[in-house]
């Protein structure tokens, strides 16, 4: 139970993020959004723009440097006259002072040449397709058996649309940048981001530069949830900004700026049917996924690829359908995939087994398996059976009466529901330093980042493990590009991945030091890439139960969490104490997910309308009552040498499902379409 | 220059965290803004710019505002204490040791928000006023979790970190009481 | 934002010869601020009238309440006296913003606070309350928090305030220092519905200044309740402000006004008039709520809240009956 080592920092006001560098003499950006979603830039009027005292610079796509292909074209800013969303970049001010920049950039007047465009998602757009490949690295469509005629044949079938709209990571830190040229002609960047590291290889690339050359600083970073995960636009127009005035320049996306620009989870349409045996048993299940991307690039989400994993059955079809639309490009947020998919497969699960008349703890339970399906693979370790009853147990599940729509109190009804989540144990290749001094103190390096999950602290516990050092003798250097190369902080490989070169170099040394450190202290090094490329073939996947019990105010259609109980098996947890904290955020964020998160779309403009956090609803204080984790033991050795799986975004993968199926079971009706606010909820009541 | 947009300045006082600073200040200026930007005070945080998130609380003389939608000109005078001013002598507040005893944070991002609206609501609290889930509104309202939880409604945070908040504030709630008990 | 003048007047008089074309009298600033960041309102001026000496609370002999309009919601809702006299006041208050707005806040701008339609708030999209005569995207567009009562072709916008809602079914009057000397306007006419004229929110003139609110005695049981999308610091979706007086199981008197419905605070005097002299009870507490709610006109995505009108009516008058 260690508290974060930066936690004084983080009380106190001394910890420093992006915005927050003492830079000489700093200029201040703002940006200007296109006003069309789709068309041709005719032209940039800056005059009056640059005449406001004050004003350094007006960039666009009529004077900006040209830039290079690092292969994500969100980057290529002002590069082009196209328009290709509502929102998008088109112009930037750089002044003297913030509130100057703001004022001049709504001066700046761009004239358009509009195009006819849609934004609108559907199930029978002509232009949907399939995508060679759905995220990371998986094929969009799968097929195993006869699923169309085992649901046929199937004794108890489900058949639902599930749909999950537009949500916006919204980390309480804006993406930020802020962007200093040296003299000796590299750039130093001060960013908000996940992974300092990728983050300098893809600006080196589109500013040309030698990746040595870009220095990127990030010890500590307001959130991100996925949304830092790759560079967005704001850091290249930092970075552009400050070449153009000669001075260091900060740039902060204005809130409503973000939901154009900074990426967001796509919407969702999710046929899904599953047919059973009378009892419960699974013989066809069935997921078919309807999702969006801009044109600008081709960001296809891996919606349906839990269903692959979490259950046995037979016959099987799982398949991903994208249309490309003129909408702002979507990106990753907290679980991408498992999160919107595992809404529709665990809730469908709660309709079978309410059709099926099985308790829906036992159905899961039922449908166990101990090799992942798709693939045959053995589980590196599986202890979903053992999340459910745990969870059944401190939830007080046997008291349940399955019977939906009968608990009253007062005027509100109550009731329980459950959820599985899942979600893939990945590793990454990553590099670390380990140092040792005569004095006995350690020092470990990695350019791994912090943004609010504890990494700091995780690897401190094991370095100074590996080390057998106490943990108060060992140092770990993360979020600087100028450290040993790590990949991002994401897809809940961070603490993995980096751990595991923290290890090997940390192993390396101890070897070196054999009992003692020479004067001048003694380094090693280490990379984990050979090491990743000859695992055993195991499926790795961590596992959860998840349980929640709701209110439903009968008169108003409000629904209040009462209780919320996440059991997980993510192999060893390095940390209990920001562990707990890192599943009951993610749960959080599912309560945000089934109640109240929604980006919407209005179509004649292309843009999503209510982009303020007055109107898109994030969970408040008052809306989280008591939620609790746990976890069962696990101790796998397929993993890495900590033994751990990825703990960040399991948290929300089943959250709005058992929310969703509480509902159900406190009032009798079933919402498919997420979130379930009043308007949705109080006229089917 | 057309008077429409060339900015205005003005001269003001402020005394922040007990030290007086005499600033110029364009009037559009907002008081975080001059905190982070003029006097360096990093502390309070922009998380929207329009008093939605609660990041950049701080106590306005005295109270807890939204120091994004102060505008420094109107507030020519004031006293603020910022995060940065609630530990004495390096030594934390009871908030400040209960936040991290009880993990009230992740990113750390909303934190010095929620520390000062904190520290304003156990002042409230004390002062006896009610919150919107105070049952009998003609007597002191107790601080339970119900009432914490709506009092700090103001502050968001999207690690979720609120259990570990509420927590916090009870804790620190009921060693001041001890403290105050023993005085 | 626009550049502007700052001026601090220190009597209402000093404020109204401050106050020339193109000036914005500022409050707390939570709502002004807000808007001009948006680059939706520009003034080329402002005159902070927060501080006029108009910051008390008067409790007088005749019960009512003389409150300053530069009172800040958060003395206002925390005053014992107001606590005491008019807890559906306090409680419509404390239902408001988060506890650092409140502070911030004053009544008078509480008052004039603007809609947050999305359109409106979007300095790029027509909106004929921002720019008259720009078309109304919200009548087709996202309006599912919008109004559902008294809206017209221009405007579909909601006035946001829970504290109006309930100085609304208090019968309250507004002070107001003008041009022409002081008047005063009874609450309930104070703000528009929106008719051709959007961007009039409310009836005051020019430099008209708001010195103060009055609200007359109340002595029957109150409440104020608002349904919102999350457990706190939201926007109602709809609220209500009621009191009721029964006596030997009959209505003698009854106020409902509605928040979140429609471009003013709605008082429901139809229901009111449906429910004196009728018998205490649920059928005729939704006959009244249905009386009232036939002049709802809901748009394409907000016509839930007809049923939750109607079921907040019924609740509430209900849980006020049992209390009377």
């Amino acid at each position: 139970m260690t508290d974060r080592l930066e936690s004084r920092e983080k009380v106190t006001g001394a910890a420093r993020y992006a915005y927050e560098y003492p830079l000489e003499n700093p200029a201040y950006a703002a940006a200007v959004q296109s006003t069309i979603a789709k068309g041709e830039i005719a032209e940039v009027h800056a005059d009056a723009a640059l005449r406001i005292p004050g004003v350094l610079a007006v960039l666009s796509c009529e004077n900006a440097p040209h830039l290079h292909d690092a292969g994500d074209a969100e980057l290529a800013l002002f590069q082009s006259r196209t328009v290709a969303y509502r929102g998008q970049f088109v112009a930037a001010v750089v002044a003297e002072t913030l509130d100057i920049a703001r004022e001049a950039a709504r001066h700046v007047r761009v004239d358009y040449v509009s195009e006819p465009f849609d934004v609108r998602l559907s199930a029978d757009d002509p232009r949907l397709y399939k995508p060679d490949k759905v995220n990371p690295v998986f094929p969009a469509d799968t097929e195993q058996g006869d699923p169309e005629e085992a649901f046929t044949n199937s004794a108890v079938r489900v058949d639902a649309t599930y749909t999950t709209p537009a949500e916006h990571n919204n980390p309480m830190e804006p993406h930020t940048t802020a962007a200093q040229w040296n003299d000796d002609g590299t750039l130093t960047l001060y960013d908000s981001t996940q992974g300092s590291s990728p983050t300098q290889e893809t600006i080196a690339q589109v500013f040309g530069l030698d990746r040595t050359h870009v220095r990127v600083i990030a010890p500590h970073v307001g959130g991100g949830f996925g949304s830092k995960g790759t560079p967005r636009p704001n850091v290249v127009l930092a970075a552009m900004a400050a070449g153009a005035v000669g001075r260091p320049v900060k740039f902060a996306v204005p809130r409503q700026q973000m939901f154009a620009t900074t990426g967001y989870r796509t919407p969702t349409i999710q046929r899904f049917r599953l047919g059973a045996d009378a009892d419960g048993t699974l013989n066809a299940i069935v997921h078919e996924v309807f999702e969006q991307s801009s044109t600008v690039t081709e960001f296809a989400e891996q919606t349906a690829t839990p269903t692959r994993v979490v259950y046995r059955a037979a016959n099987r079809r799982t398949a991903h359908r994208l249309a490309r639309l003129d909408v702002p490009t979507p990106s990753w947020m907290r679980a991408p995939g498992e999160t919107p998919g595992m809404f529709a497969q665990e809730s469908a699960m709660d309709e079978l087994a309410f059709a099926a008349g099985v308790d829906p703890v036992e159905l899961r339970i039922r449908n166990d398996t101990d090799t992942e399906p798709e693939s045959g693979l053995p589980f590196s370790s599986r202890n979903l059976v053992a999340c459910l009853r745990e969870g059944a147990d401190r939830f007080g599940w046997e008291h349940r009466d399955p019977a939906p729509g009968v608990r009253w109190e007062g005027r509100k009804l109550v009731g329980m529901g459950v959820a599985a989540s899942t979600y893939p144990a990945y590793m990454r290749p990553n590099k670390a330093t380990a140092r040792a001094e005569e004095d006995g103190t350690f020092t470990v390096r990695i350019a791994a980042a912090d943004i609010g999950t504890g990494a700091r602290t995780a690897l401190t516990l094991i370095a100074a493990e590996a080390l057998k050092a106490d943990a108060d003798r060992v140092t770990v250097e993360i979020g600087d590009s100028a450290l040993p190369q790590a990949t991002v902080a994401g897809g809940s490989a961070g603490t993995a991945s980096w751990g595991t070169a923290v290890v090997r170099a940390c192993e390396s040394l101890r070897g070196k030091m054999n009992g003692s450190v020479p004067p001048g202290g003694l380094e090693a090094s280490a990379d984990t890439a050979a090491e990743l490329e000859g695992r055993d073939a195991y499926a790795r996947h961590a596992f959860g139960a998840q349980f929640s019990e709701v209110e439903v105010d009968a008169d108003t259609g409000e629904v209040r969490v009462r209780r919320m109980l996440g059991v997980f098996a993510a192999g060893r947890i390095i940390n209990p104490k920001t562990a707990r904290s890192q599943f009951i955020g993610g749960m959080t964020m599912g309560i945000g997910m089934a109640l109240m998160e929604e980006s919407v779309m209005d179509p004649r403009f292309g843009d999503y309308v209510n982009r303020d956090l007055a109107q898109y609803h994030v969970p408040a204080c008052a809306d989280v009552r008591d939620i609790d984790a746990a976890w069962v033991e696990e101790a796998d050795p397929h993993l890495n040498p900590m033994g751990s799986k990825g703990i960040g975004e399991i948290g929300i993968v089943g959250a709005a499902a058992s929310v969703a199926n509480a509902v159900h079971h406190a009032t009798g009706v079933r919402v498919r379409d997420l979130p379930i606010t009043p308007a949705r909820l109080l006229p089917l009541l | 220059m057309d008077s429409e947009v060339t900015p205005v300045h003005t001269e003001i006082t402020l005394v922040v965290n007990g030290t007086e600073h005499r600033l110029r200040v364009d009037t559009r200026a907002s008081l975080l803004d001059t905190l982070r930007e003029d006097l360096g005070l990093t502390g309070s945080k922009k998380g929207c710019d329009h008093g939605q998130c609660g990041a950049c609380t701080v106590l306005l003389d005295g109270r807890r505002a939204n120091a994004c939608l102060a505008l420094a000109v109107a507030h020519d005078g004031a006293e603020v204490v910022t995060v940065e001013g609630l530990a004495r002598d390096g030594r934390l507040s009871p908030l400040q040791e209960a936040f991290i005893e009880q993990d009230g944070f992740q990113c750390g991002y909303c934190t010095p928000g929620q520390l000062c609206s904190a520290t304003a609501v156990l002042d409230e609290a004390d002062r006896g006023w009610p919150s919107a889930v105070t049952g009998d509104l003609s007597a002191d309202p107790v601080l339970d979790d119900d009432e914490i939880r709506e009092r700090m409604s103001g502050n968001l945070c999207r690690c979720g970190a609120y259990m570990g908040i509420v927590r916090a504030v009870r804790e620190a709630a009921r060693k001041t009481e001890t403290e105050e008990a023993r005085a | 934002m626009r550049p502007f003048v700052y001026e601090r007047a220190t009597s209402a008089d000093e404020a109204l010869r401050l106050h020339e074309d193109g000036a914005f009298y500022l409050g707390g600033g939570t709502n002004l601020v807000d808007l001009m960041r948006l680059g939706v309102e520009e003034p080329a001026r402002l005159v902070d009238v927060s501080r006029l000496p108009n910051g008390e609370i008067e409790l007088r002999p005749d019960g009512s309440l003389l409150i300053g309009a530069a009172v800040s919601n958060s003395d206002l809702a925390a005053d014992r006296t107001v606590r005491e006299s008019h807890p559906m006041l306090a409680q419509a208050v404390l239902a408001g913003a988060s506890g650092q707005i409140r502070n911030l806040a004053t009544v008078g701008g509480n008052l004039l606070q603007r809609t947050r339609c999305s359109y409106f708030q979007d300095a790029d999209k027509p909106c004929n309350k921002r720019n008259p005569g720009s078309g109304c995207p919200a009548r087709e567009g996202e309006h599912h928090n919008l109004a559902i009562l008294g809206h017209s072709e221009a405007c579909v916008a909601t006035h946001p305030s829970d504290m109006a809602v309930a100085l609304a079914a208090l019968d309250a009057t507004v002070h107001v220092q003008g041009r022409d000397g002081e008047r005063t306007t009874p609450l309930r006419e104070l703000h528009r519905l929106p008719g051709n004229e959007p961007q009039r929110d409310t009836v005051l003139d020019p430099g008209d200044l708001i010195t103060a609110v009055e609200v007359p005695p109340l002595d029957i049981p109150s409440r104020y309740r608002k349904v919102r999308e999350r457990a706190s610091f939201a926007f109602a979706l709809v609220s209500i402000a009621a009191a009721l007086d029964v006596e030997g199981g009959t209505v003698r008197d009854v106020r409902i006004a509605l928040g979140g419905v429609a471009h003013k605070p709605w008082r429901a005097l139809r229901a009111e008039e449906a429910l004196r002299g009728a018998p205490a009870i649920g059928e005729e507490f939704q006959r009244a709520a249905e009386a009232e709610l036939d002049l709802a006109e809901p748009l394409r995505d907000n016509a839930y809240k007809v049923p939750l009108a109607r079921n907040l009516i019924v609740r509430t008058l209900t849980e006020l009956g049992e209390q009377s």
